[in-house]
């Protein structure tokens, strides 16, 4: 193995893709939202549980590639209970280092810059960013605040108030 | 298993893209199904075109246009001549597959000129409403999404030959879906999602027995199982010149001059005129009716010299030799636990297109990259097929004949250890 698969898929990127937290639905959602990758079929569905301006509990579910199922779970672990601003600040830090506007080091990402890596694979970029795309829609009615920024591999069904996102299938390599 | 053809040296000298390193290994490269490379000899014809007789066809009274015009028109016929055409036949060149396909479902679907122009009514378009269309579902998005369109303009209703669980389509089934009021029938020589080669040659006759006009998709045959025009009920065949080692951007519509005369073109322009007015136009005769615009004349040539390579290695060895490789990644591949070849048991084709229980295929494609491994993942532009087959993308290692079973046996472990990795 070179060193640059292990940068990618680090063993606690592995760790979240065989067992993801935050993984399934919520009873009763607050907001919701659904991303997908029209090339590669990933599919990521957010559930939020969102009173005030706190993000109270968070489910997601859907298929995708270890990055992209890695990332939702981190970014599910790392959002929960938070400010609503944090959540959002957190998400552009993430999305910056990703995309390779800022380094790793500088964004204060903890368990995150596990991630880091991917910055050096364009081609999976959109991966690890599908998930924080569903979040960001969903956040967008509550509290306003920045509106979530679209790259235009991903598309998302945006379903503000709960009930109406399609349930997204089960994942690839996800418990079921 | 030894490899049939020209040993690996000669071959990375007529391919020397295929000769580097990528990400510290030699590269095996394995998307052949998405794009060939290219061997010198088609870039020389290229360039010997470009340095020597560059000009615009037909019609030009000097040297180099007429030099040009000679190179175009013996393109086309090395061409007809490649896929088995006969004096029945003409061969219109496009941009690709895609195009040509799009130029048939449209060409079909409006209302048509007559050849002589001069204020004739319109010819009523092939695909009346009510009529039907019928494609299958082992189709590349390009001979399917032309068909929704063409059925929607029209009132056609689109009729979907679907697959058995192993993703083989059947005379049977197919007959089943004929009707005294089916106008077309579309079907690929070799699914590029799964790899399954169709009997085509049956299919394509029952179609016509029912009195449609009928098309192939010929875009993953025609580097080495070229469908042969002549011996088949084939109205219109498409294919691409980049699968077949020639230039990216050409490829053809080869079909019975009858069929292609009842084509609407898609392009109206200069060079596909007799005479224009300025209320009107009377239509040149086939093919440069439908080839409205200057060509890509040196891009015709090259894939006129992709035509020469291919017949200088032999049909009959690269063909052999692609089924190998695929057999050795067959069996290689299913031999890994939960992994499933799709098509696993067709022949005749240079595709092998798999799924593993678990692991996504864009970490499999990372991971074989990082081998020097190219080969593709996602949906293939086969979205229905897929998702009938294995509701998931794949990843598919698609053979050339300048590849080798070494680079298959590095293609297995490399999707071995990448399972052992992700799982």
């Amino acid at each position: 193995m070179s060193g640059a698969d292990f940068d990618l898929y680090q063993q606690l990127v592995l760790e979240h893709k065989r067992s993801p937290r935050c993984f399934g639905t919520l009873p009763a959602p607050t907001h919701q939202a659904r991303g997908r990758n029209p090339s590669c079929g990933d599919d990521i569905g957010v559930q939020l549980q969102v009173a005030g301006d706190v993000l109270q509990d968070i489910r997601f579910e859907g298929r995708g590639c270890a990055i992209c199922i890695a990332s939702a779970s981190m970014m599910s672990e790392a959002v929960r209970g938070q400010k609503l601003d944090d959540a959002k600040d957190l998400q552009q830090r993430f999305r910056a280092v990703i995309t390779g506007e800022i380094e790793p080091e500088e964004a204060n990402l903890g368990k995150l810059v596990s991630l880091g890596a991917v910055r050096r694979y364009p081609s999976r970029i959109k991966c690890a960013l599908l998930g924080w795309h569903a979040l960001m829609h969903a956040l967008q009615d509550a509290g306003g605040g920045a509106a979530a920024q679209d790259d235009p591999d991903i598309v998302v069904d945006h379903a503000g108030a709960a009930g109406d996102a399609a349930a997204p299938p089960t994942p690839d390599g996800a418990p079921r | 298993m030894g490899d049939r053809l020209p040993s690996g040296d000669a071959m990375t000298s007529a391919f020397p893209v295929l000769a580097q390193q990528v990400n510290g290994h030699a590269l095996a490269y394995l998307d052949n199904g998405a794009t060939t490379q290219m061997p010198l000899q088609v870039m020389e014809a290229m360039r010997r075109f470009d340095t020597h007789s560059r000009a615009n066809i037909h019609r030009g009274v000097h040297t180099l246009s007429q030099r040009a015009t000679d190179a175009y028109e013996a393109a086309r016929e090395r061409l007809l001549r490649y896929v088995g055409g006969n004096e029945a036949h003409e061969l219109v060149f496009t941009s690709g597959t895609t195009e040509s396909l799009n130029l048939v479902a449209q060409g079909l679907s409006l209302p048509g000129m007559p050849s002589g122009g001069g204020g004739a009514a319109l010819l009523p378009a092939w695909i009346q409403p009510g009529d039907e269309i019928v494609t299958t579902a082992l189709e590349h998005h390009a001979n399917l999404v032309p068909w929704q369109l063409a059925a929607r303009r029209t009132g056609a209703r689109l009729r979907v030959l679907l697959p058995d669980a192993e993703g083989c389509v059947t005379t049977e089934a197919l007959a089943a879906l004929l009707s005294p009021r089916t106008r077309v029938f579309a079907v690929t020589a070799c699914a590029n999602g799964s790899g399954e080669r169709p009997p085509y040659e049956a299919l394509l006759a029952l179609a016509r027995e029912a009195g449609a006009l009928t098309v192939l998709d010929a875009a993953q045959a025609v580097s080495h199982e070229v469908p042969q025009l002549s011996m088949l009920a084939c109205d219109f065949m498409a294919f691409s010149g980049h699968k077949m080692y020639g230039p990216m951007g050409t490829g053809a519509l080869v079909g019975r001059r009858e069929a292609l005369e009842r084509l609407t073109p898609l392009r109206m322009g200069g060079d596909m005129v007799e005479w224009v007015s300025e209320t009107d136009a009377g239509f040149a005769a086939v093919p440069q009716r439908l080839e409205g615009g200057t060509p890509n004349v040196c891009g015709a040539v090259g894939l006129a010299a992709a035509a020469d390579f291919i017949d200088g290695v032999g049909r009959e060895a690269i063909s052999a030799h692609v089924e190998a490789l695929r057999e050795h990644a067959v069996a290689g591949l299913s031999a890994l636990p939960g992994v499933r070849v799709l098509a696993r048991q067709t022949r005749r084709t240079a595709i092998a297109s798999f799924v593993a229980e678990d692991v996504h295929p864009h970490d499999i494609g990372t991971l074989l990259d990082e081998r020097g491994i190219a080969v593709r993942t996602g949906w293939h532009c086969a979205q229905p097929l897929l998702e009938r087959l294995c509701q998931s993308p794949t990843t598919r290692a698609s053979f050339a004949l300048y590849n080798t079973h070494a680079e298959v046996e590095r293609l297995v472990q490399g999707v071995a250890a990448a399972l052992d990795m992700l799982r």
